[in-house]
């Protein structure tokens, strides 16, 4: 069987903040269809990870690319030195086309319906036509349960609802990845299988996704493969098989402590 | 006695009282017009990447808000002469009052709209950034219209200040409303006309207060 397409690379990722190192040499590569899970404790980096990987933050060093195009690439001064540089604006904001982000507070625009939520973007960043952003976002909301809250406000709608108007306000533009940080975090544990029963729906349909999850069971699930991240490294990596029968202590300490 | 007799003593003075209404009601809407969008800018200077600009919003800000508005209009209206020996005529008291009017409110409504701005969570940014909204579309689309229902209320309060101030018009006696009330009183020996102006001043902040509650519900349609 051939191997499936790289849609993401990120190779020798550092990133400090302050002068304390957050993500020391940090790769990651990400296949179409692929669900990956990044677990680890509070502080190991995990949002620092995917807010490099979704351009809200630059790292120090390394390379980032999508598609086998460079986001950012190391490059050599002058002076013989290598530096971290980023691709023109204008070529990042394309790339963001690639990738959608939920966010663990959703940050949905409150002033905006459901609908508009989820059709603005396609219409005044993609361009798609009105009309089809519309149909579109309808199949969503079908899709996701919410046929009935299109005209909704944000504040009508419960932890779980607003959370999966999120999912598919990124689904909306179509991305090749959707990365989620702590999607459920900020839900109450029935709010939040609502939401993972959604993720289970989109890794059914091969979307190809980043999770980074304290639902040590959900994971276990839904992913190919787990990464284990701890104080800025990857400490193992692997299949769920693979981490849950770990013999590496730390891994074994710390899903112990989240299998209470 | 012939009532009508009676009444027409009164036309003259109300006739003079109204022209100062329209100026103070002039006064009012040009102040409006001019210092909210010009407290837009001072708000983008304060809040600028460029140190030297974000001083001088700062420096004005303070400045603007720690003297009397009434020392402003003298400077603003006596200014030219006293600086340049420019003399600018009786044409220039209008003017005058309107720039000081404008440079005065348009220092609180820039402080009041970075106060609004900064309040904005920074996910709101972080999420429109990563939809892939322009940084332009990202502040008029998500960020502005948040912004306008957030400052609202102080705005108001702003904005019923002004109808008071107006009458600081007076310090360069412009023929405005509290400056004919008193001349009308001190002609006709009478309290008629000062407290026809009363009632003007209050039901002007009235109208003022009614119609931005309007539009506080207007845009209350999400919490
Ligand atoms: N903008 C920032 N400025 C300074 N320090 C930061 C910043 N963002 C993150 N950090 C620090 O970087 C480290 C990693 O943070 P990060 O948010 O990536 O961890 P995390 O793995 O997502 O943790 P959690 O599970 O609590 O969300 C932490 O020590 C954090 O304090
Ligand atoms: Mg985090």
């Amino acid at each position: 069987m051939q191997e499936k397409k790289v849609l993401l690379e990120m190779n020798h990722v550092k990133k400090s903040f302050d002068g304390v190192e957050v993500l020391k040499d940090i790769s990651i590569q990400v296949r179409e269809g692929e669900v990956v899970s990044i677990i680890g404790p509070s502080g190991s980096g995990k949002s620092t990870l995917l807010r490099l990987a979704t351009l809200l933050d630059k790292m120090d060093a390394g390379e980032l690319i999508y598609l086998g195009k460079k986001a950012a690439e190391m490059k050599e001064d002058k002076k013989g030195e290598k530096h971290c540089v980023y691709a023109h604006k204008s070529r990042l904001r394309q790339m963001k086309r690639y990738f959608g982000l939920v966010f663990q507070s959703f940050h949905l625009f409150p002033h905006f319906t459901v609908m508009k939520n989820i059709t603005d973007a396609p219409i005044h960043v993609a361009k798609v036509p009105a009309e089809e952003a519309r149909e579109r976002a309808m199949k969503l909301l079908e899709q996701l349960g919410l046929e009935d809250k299109a005209d909704a406000y944000p504040q009508q709608l419960s932890g779980g609802q607003q959370q999966r108007v999120s999912i598919a306000r990124a689904l909306a533009l179509q991305p090749k990845i959707l990365f989620f940080d702590e999607p459920t975090s900020a839900l109450d544990p029935e709010l939040t299988a609502e939401v993972l029963k959604v993720i289970k729906e989109l890794a059914r349909e091969h979307m190809t996704m980043i999770i980074v999850t304290h639902e040590m069971q959900f994971a276990r699930e839904v992913s190919d493969r787990i990464v284990f991240m701890e104080q800025g490294v990857i400490v193992q990596e692997g299949t769920p098989e693979e981490i849950f029968e770990t013999s590496n202590p730390r891994l074994k300490e710390f899903i112990g402590k989240l299998n209470l | 006695m012939d009532f009508a007799a009676e009444l027409s003593k009164y036309i003259p003075m109300f006739a003079q009282l109204s022209e100062g209404f329209v100026v103070t009601v002039e006064i009012f809407a040009l102040t409006l017009l001019f210092s909210m969008p010009l407290g837009m800018l001072v708000a983008f200077g304060r809040m600028s990447k460029i140190r030297l600009i974000r001083t001088l919003a700062k420096v004005y800000i303070s400045v603007m808000r720690g003297t009397p508005l009434m020392l402003q209009i003298l400077v603003v209206y006596f200014g030219p002469f006293y600086m340049f020996r420019i003399s600018m005529g009786t044409g220039y008291r209008f003017p005058a009052v309107i720039i000081a009017f404008v440079i005065n409110y348009a220092a609180y409504f820039a402080e009041i709209y970075r106060a609004g701005i900064e309040s904005m969570p920074i996910g709101q940014y972080e999420a429109a950034d990563v939809l892939g909204y322009s940084k332009a579309q990202t502040f008029f689309k998500i960020i502005l219209p948040q912004v306008i229902k957030r400052v609202l209320p102080p705005v108001t309060n702003e904005t019923i200040t002004l109808v008071k101030d107006t009458s600081l018009a007076f310090t360069i006696a412009i023929a405005e409303m509290f400056t004919t009330a008193k001349q009308i009183a001190a002609a006709s020996t009478s309290m008629v006309p000062l407290i026809g102006a009363g009632v003007f001043y209050y039901v002007f902040n009235l109208l003022v207060a009614m119609l931005m509650e309007r539009i506080e519900k207007k845009l209350s349609y999400y919490r």
